[in-house]
């Protein structure tokens, strides 16, 4: 029988007032591959976020665990060390900060011991070339003068670095040409194993290539739509979001302006 | 880590407790007079025209009136200012004396015992004597002079009665005059034409002069072609039991030479640091400030270039670390005087918890002055809604052939860097301490390794038990 990793129950959150997730439900196992899809605006980035622990997105109901237990009075620090991981959609820059630096800082404190120098530099480089990252890269400060493939790249550098039990990967494909898509699906496929889950959030099916998909999420209307298998996919593809009968934030904003 | 908190506090509360005592002991004295100054004279066996020099110091410090912009000095009792000069005995004290507290400082700093000793202001007969003279040795095999300004003005009276408060001189403001008048320690550098020093100069060899560190002239002279990296090291929180500090630094580098000058001011926290340093800069020579402020509740400190010669180059990288109670009012201004000159200023500063961090900087070029070249840049970074930031840059350009820049940036501190850094299991407090020191790398890249490391630290102390 499968392990449960994460178990999200009837979540309601908002942000700035707004209610934007209504009662969502969503259960991953370990060893899982699941993918979110969902129209602009859904609160496919909301849910991510909340699972790890932005200060400014408020739940009001529910709850949200990770190996059977409640994190949601966890500080985002502790939800990471517990093995959570978030491949940002815009990852921050931090000048001042080499790639490298922030690496062993953040698995120090994630493994709660010094790592050790040698091993850490082999492994890092080892990850670089998987990622088809420049070795200079290490000693440039974090995301400062990155092009947007770069700064997914080193997302998914720092995934496979701190080796965590649930990666959520938020839209870490868009933006990126077809060559890079298969250099991070890789190092995707590289970094998973039977005792950890991946969360794929994205508009697309090239990053799914290499990767064995086992559940697929329509997030609308601030719930899971509807959960199939992979081929719920292109059909989406192929007919969009609206055949679900779901409103689209979009769409609502389009008949408000038509009415 | 609130603990860690408290020991800095701790050293603020100790030094105003030594000051009461000495206000108390002072009680009768008032104001500077000429005797006062005549036996300050006296006891340093000054030559007859640096004693006339101190008196007509005191003549214009007693008629200038005090700044009237910048931070407010209200709680400077200029009557009371003998208070500042007496020389302190209790400076001559042990190590074993210096309170719990402060060694704690140090030890956290992780400075060595002996530099420990020299910059509590204990009278160091340790090791850092013992490095000096080996320094030295090297150095005269060069005719490196590198010697403190009473001994210098014994064994090279005529050089020293040149540049003597020529670049700097009385009648600059208020506390130059002050200083003229009762100026005592700090250091003297005289590099022959040509010679490269490789190692870097540290002035923390010579704090051990009494009353060194409070009114201390720094005289340094890079001939034709030379080279000097010097070290200026108030380097950890001063135990210090009066708080003025009124210092004067005169930096001459002559043709083709090239001076690197970096400090790190970490004076404790009841500190008035109204310090003044000038380099005059000749044909294609280089100066280069490295200046990290932290301490003091009060500082004003302006290094100015003056680009005399043709292809005179300027730089200027300088951190400022304001906290709660603290005004730190730095900045940097360049003249460019003559054709082809250049000058980069760039400037960080930091506030947090109340402090108020102000770049006052200036760039003049005279009518002469074609082709000359300057950018500057400011970057402020508030931690909090409580901490001001403030960049009043003067630009003056008379002539039109110049390639001038200006950028200023006011920011607070990130909440998504914060988040994203936590989201890869770094603890709060730790994600704010990487996002200031991120942001003050431009300048801590330019300092020696120790001091960098050091300079961190006081970030990191700076930051510890606020965060929660
Ligand atoms: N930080 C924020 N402040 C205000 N509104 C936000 C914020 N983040 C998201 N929203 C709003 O919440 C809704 C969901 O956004 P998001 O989760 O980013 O959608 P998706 O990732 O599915 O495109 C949108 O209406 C968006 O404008
Ligand atoms: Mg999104």
């Amino acid at each position: 029988m499968a392990e449960k990793l994460l178990a999200i129950h009837g979540l309601h959150a908002a942000v700035e007032g707004k209610e934007i997730l209504k009662g969502l439900d969503l259960e991953i196992n370990k060893g899982e591959v699941h993918v979110i899809m969902g129209p602009n605006g859904s609160g496919k980035s909301t849910l991510v976020n909340l699972i790890m622990g932005h200060p400014k997105y408020e739940i009001t109901a529910g709850s949200i665990a990770f190996e059977g237990e409640d994190i949601t009075a966890l500080k985002t620090y502790e939800r990471a060390r517990n093995g959570i991981f978030l491949s940002f959609q815009n990852p921050e820059e931090i000048p001042g900060i080499t790639v490298e630096h922030l690496l062993r800082t953040a698995k120090n404190a994630i493994t709660g011991e010094n790592v050790k120098i040698m091993a850490f530099k082999k492994e890092l480089k080892q990850a670089m070339e998987t990622l088809k990252i420049d070795n200079t890269y290490a000693s440039r400060h974090v995301n400062v003068g990155f092009s947007g493939g770069e700064k997914k790249r080193n997302e998914i550098l720092q995934m496979m670095m701190l080796n965590p039990q649930l990666a959520m990967l938020d839209e870490t494909d868009s933006g990126l040409d077809i060559d890079a898509v298969r250099i991070v699906s890789s190092g995707v496929k590289h970094f998973k194993n039977e005792q950890n889950a991946i969360l794929i959030i994205t508009h697309n099916t090239k990053i799914l290539e290499q990767l064995d998909v086992d559940y697929v999420h329509i997030l609308m209307n601030g719930k899971i739509l509807q959960t199939g298998d992979a081929s719920l996919i292109s059909q989406i593809n192929e007919n969009g979001f609206l055949h679900l009968g779901g409103e689209t934030p979009d769409s609502g904003e389009v008949n408000m302006l038509h009415g | 880590m609130d603990k860690k908190k408290t020991v800095v506090e701790e050293i603020d509360r100790g030094l105003y407790d030594i000051k009461n005592k000495d206000r108390y002991r002072y009680k009768a004295s008032k104001g500077l007079t000429s005797q006062i100054v005549l036996a300050i004279s006296k006891e340093k066996n000054d030559p007859e025209w640096m004693r006339d020099f101190r008196l007509r110091s005191l003549e214009i410090y007693n008629q200038m009136p005090l700044p009237t912009w910048g931070p407010s000095l209200h709680e400077l009792d200029m009557d009371d200012i003998v208070t500042y000069v007496r020389p302190d005995t209790e400076m001559k004290g042990k190590w074993q004396e210096v309170p719990e507290d402060i060694k704690d400082t140090f030890e956290r700093l992780g400075i060595p015992q002996a530099e420990r000793e020299s910059l509590a202001g204990v009278g160091a007969q340790y090791d850092s004597e013992v490095v000096y003279h080996s320094v030295k040795e090297e150095l005269v095999k060069q005719g490196v002079v590198y010697t403190d300004m009473e001994s210098a003005l014994r064994e090279y009276e005529p050089m020293i009665q040149e540049y003597f408060m020529k670049l700097v001189t009385p009648n600059d403001h208020k506390f130059v005059a002050l200083h003229g008048a009762v100026w005592s320690g700090g250091s003297f550098v005289y590099v022959p034409p040509g010679v490269h020093v490789d190692i870097p100069l540290q002035s923390y060899f010579r704090l051990n002069s009494p009353g060194a560190g409070q009114f201390e002239h720094t005289l340094i002279i890079v001939d034709k072609g030379a080279k000097l990296h010097f070290i200026e090291g108030c380097s950890a929180p001063k135990y210090n039991v009066t708080n003025l500090h009124a210092g004067c630094v005169e930096l001459y580098i002559k043709e083709d030479a090239s001076l690197r000058y970096s400090t790190i001011e970490n004076w404790s926290r009841n500190m008035l640091n109204l310090n003044t340093k000038r380099a005059l800069v000749e044909k294609n020579g280089s100066i280069e400030w490295v200046s990290g402020s932290f301490g003091s509740k009060i500082s004003m400190l302006y290094p100015r270039s003056i680009l005399k010669g043709e292809g005179a180059r300027a730089e200027f990288n300088g951190v400022t670390f304001a906290a709660g109670g603290q005004v730190l009012d730095t900045g940097a201004a360049v003249i460019h005087a003559a054709p082809y000159t250049s000058s980069n200023i760039n400037s960080r500063s930091i506030s947090k918890g109340g402090g108020v961090a102000v770049y006052r900087g200036a760039v003049k070029v005279a009518p002469n002055a074609h082709h000359c070249k300057s950018l500057v840049s400011c970057e402020s970074l508030m931690l909090d809604d409580l901490s001001r930031s403030d960049t009043l840059p003067v630009i003056d350009i008379q002539n039109d052939e110049v390639d001038i820049g200006h950028e200023a940036k006011i920011g607070r501190i990130s909440e998504e860097a914060i988040f994203y850094l936590m989201s890869r299991g770094i603890s709060e407090q730790e994600a704010k301490a990487m996002i200031v020191r991120g942001f003050a790398e431009p300048i801590a890249k330019e300092l020696p390794l120790e001091y960098a490391v050091e300079m961190n630290n006081l970030i990191n102390i700076e930051l510890e038990g606020t965060i929660g």
